[in-house]
């Protein structure tokens, strides 16, 4: 079979968390929630209603092996939890057909929507998922409910897959693209990269190195793009504060400022990892669920 | 009066020497390197060599191709619409639809029955409707480029590729790869989709027979073949001339 050498900078670390100051066998509903995407996974786990462990691992070849990854690597964590103990699990993502042992499956817009609602509270109205194959712009209201989106999920262009495959060309890992490229920023930010298409802006790119730019001015050029790009597509939805940002690019401060910039309306900040909105939806529509066949 | 027609693509660049009663008398195609001016200084240089003459030979150049500006020293330069136009008619008189798929774009030419363009359509913002689909994808395939296009014959059935940006393609075809999909089918997939995107394209001046097919791609024969099923119609590929060479030809006819 095929096997292709490529350089591993697109890794960013996993993490598995357990809040240890909360005690599972008191609460009244266990909800999971599971996000299987098509680049991370995570798995949420909530009781009543608030955010208890989680698990944010890479997506491997196989969905079902992923999920079992992520969902096994939380109860290993949290130590005494079993499978049968979690009341109601519901998937979403690009993957959540694979996820067999679901009560339901949820689209992923719903979930980011419910989610960024948790996250960041009731005032968020605009949300900007950016995830690893596509990029979202959803409108939701103060109980998170959305009442408008737009997305991509055509073109490479602005997602998260987009962003590895410059990482990898620019040997930098992934998590430091972003910072390195706020070294020039705002006083010496280059145009951006002229071509929309990864494939086309790679050659742009390559032709920029044997120029002899350094990758702190590549990369402004490339995110400078990006952010263009997602600009587009928010203006489109049209941005109403408050506005948050979800998805792993929420964590690239390269995409997330020049976005900010031209907007010229900052994100919310959270204390909870905004790659989480969508499992964290999916649990919180999860409890809802177990409550409503209860009754 | 010798004019040669010159052509800076993306990926290559070629040259074709034209005497007065349109013959051709040399030509060359060589990659585009990162210095244009030296690609184009070379790809000239063959062709005059090819042709048995020199410099002074030529009485005019005529550039065209994204990268026309590195010939400082043409005479003039045409779109690479007008080029792949009259390129086209000359090779194929009854060529109504012109498609042209190079490395980085592609594009349709309605051509009238006098030679005169009538409509065109463009497309250069993404690779998925371009040959650089196809030299992402055989790297995964493993297999030669010549026999890229010869194996997508060989399928039995059609494998839908859901994936419309080349990025995402490529996931695909591991994805296939590792699911025992044969070659042959997985070759199939990648022409239908460049076909559907490329064919997108035509259809936005209209497909009128003959349609000819010219740049790089037109020597791939599953692409041809992917092309037929594609629009529904017989797609012809130049028999006199190499398909990339077309619009420098059409540059060179454009002076004379």
């Amino acid at each position: 079979m095929v096997t292709i050498q490529e350089s591993e900078y697109w890794k960013w670390p996993e993490t598995v968390w357990v809040d240890e100051s909360k005690n599972w066998r008191e609460a009244e509903v266990i909800s999971c929630g599971i996000d299987l995407g098509s680049v991370s996974s995570q798995v949420v786990l909530m009781l009543d209603g608030e955010l208890y462990a989680y698990s944010n691992l890479r997506t491997g070849s196989s969905s079902s092996e992923s999920v079992d990854k992520a969902l096994k690597s939380v109860l290993e964590k949290i130590g005494d939890m079993k499978m049968e103990d979690i009341h109601y699990i519901v998937g979403t993502g690009y993957g959540r057909v694979s996820i067999p042992f679901a009560h339901k499956t949820i689209t992923e817009i719903a979930c980011h929507g419910r989610g960024a609602n948790y996250i960041y509270g009731p005032s968020v109205r605009t949300v900007l998922d950016m995830g690893g194959q596509d990029l979202k712009a959803i409108k939701i209201d103060h109980r998170g409910k959305v009442v408008n989106f737009l997305m991509n999920d055509k073109c490479a262009a602005g997602t998260g897959r987009g962003i590895e495959v410059v990482a990898d060309l620019l040997s930098i890992p992934i998590t430091e693209v972003g910072p390195l490229s706020l070294k020039v920023y705002p006083d010496d930010e280059p145009e951006p990269v002229s071509t929309t298409c990864i494939v086309f802006g790679k050659s742009e790119i390559l032709g920029l190195i044997r120029k002899g730019w350094p990758k702190e001015r590549i990369l402004a050029a490339f995110f400078r793009s990006v952010a263009t790009r997602v600009v587009e597509l928010l203006e489109r939805v049209g941005v109403e504060p408050e506005f948050a940002i979800t998805g792993g690019i929420s964590k690239n401060p390269g995409v997330v400022v020049r976005v900010q910039d031209m907007l010229g309306i900052k994100a919310l900040e959270s204390k909870y990892d905004p790659q989480l909105a969508g499992a964290v939806g999916a649990a919180l529509f999860g409890r809802a669920l177990y409550l409503k066949s209860k009754k | 009066m010798t004019v040669a027609g010159i052509d800076v693509g993306s990926k290559f660049t070629k040259v074709v020497i034209l005497n007065d009663s349109k013959e051709i008398l040399g030509y060359s195609n060589i990659r585009t390197g990162i210095d244009h001016h030296k690609t184009v200084e070379e790809a000239i240089k063959e062709a005059l060599k090819k042709a048995d003459l020199t410099r002074d030979d030529i009485n005019k150049y005529v550039a065209t191709g994204f990268g026309k500006i590195s010939v400082p020293f043409a005479d003039s330069e045409i779109t690479q619409v007008v080029a792949a136009g009259k390129g086209a008619y000359f090779v194929w008189p009854t060529a109504r639809t012109v498609i042209e798929v190079g490395a980085e774009e592609s594009r349709a030419v309605k051509v009238g029955e006098d030679g005169n363009i009538k409509d065109f359509a463009l497309a250069d913002k993404c690779a998925a409707g371009a040959g650089s689909f196809v030299d992402a994808m055989v790297r995964y395939l493993e297999v030669p480029l010549e026999e890229f296009g010869r194996i997508s014959l060989e399928a039995k059935e059609s494998v839908p590729m859901n994936a419309q940006c080349v990025i995402f393609a490529e996931s695909e075809v591991v994805s296939l790869l590792h699911a025992n999909y044969p070659k042959p089918e997985i070759s199939r997939a990648i022409h239908d989709a460049i076909a559907d995107r490329v064919a997108s394209i035509a259809r936005r001046v209209g497909i009128e027979d003959d349609v000819l097919l010219i740049g790089g791609l037109a020597n791939d024969i599953g692409f041809i073949d992917s092309m037929k099923r594609e629009l529904g119609t017989e797609v012809y590929v130049p028999d006199k001339i190499a398909p990339e060479l077309v619009p420098a030809l059409g540059a060179a006819i454009a002076e004379l």
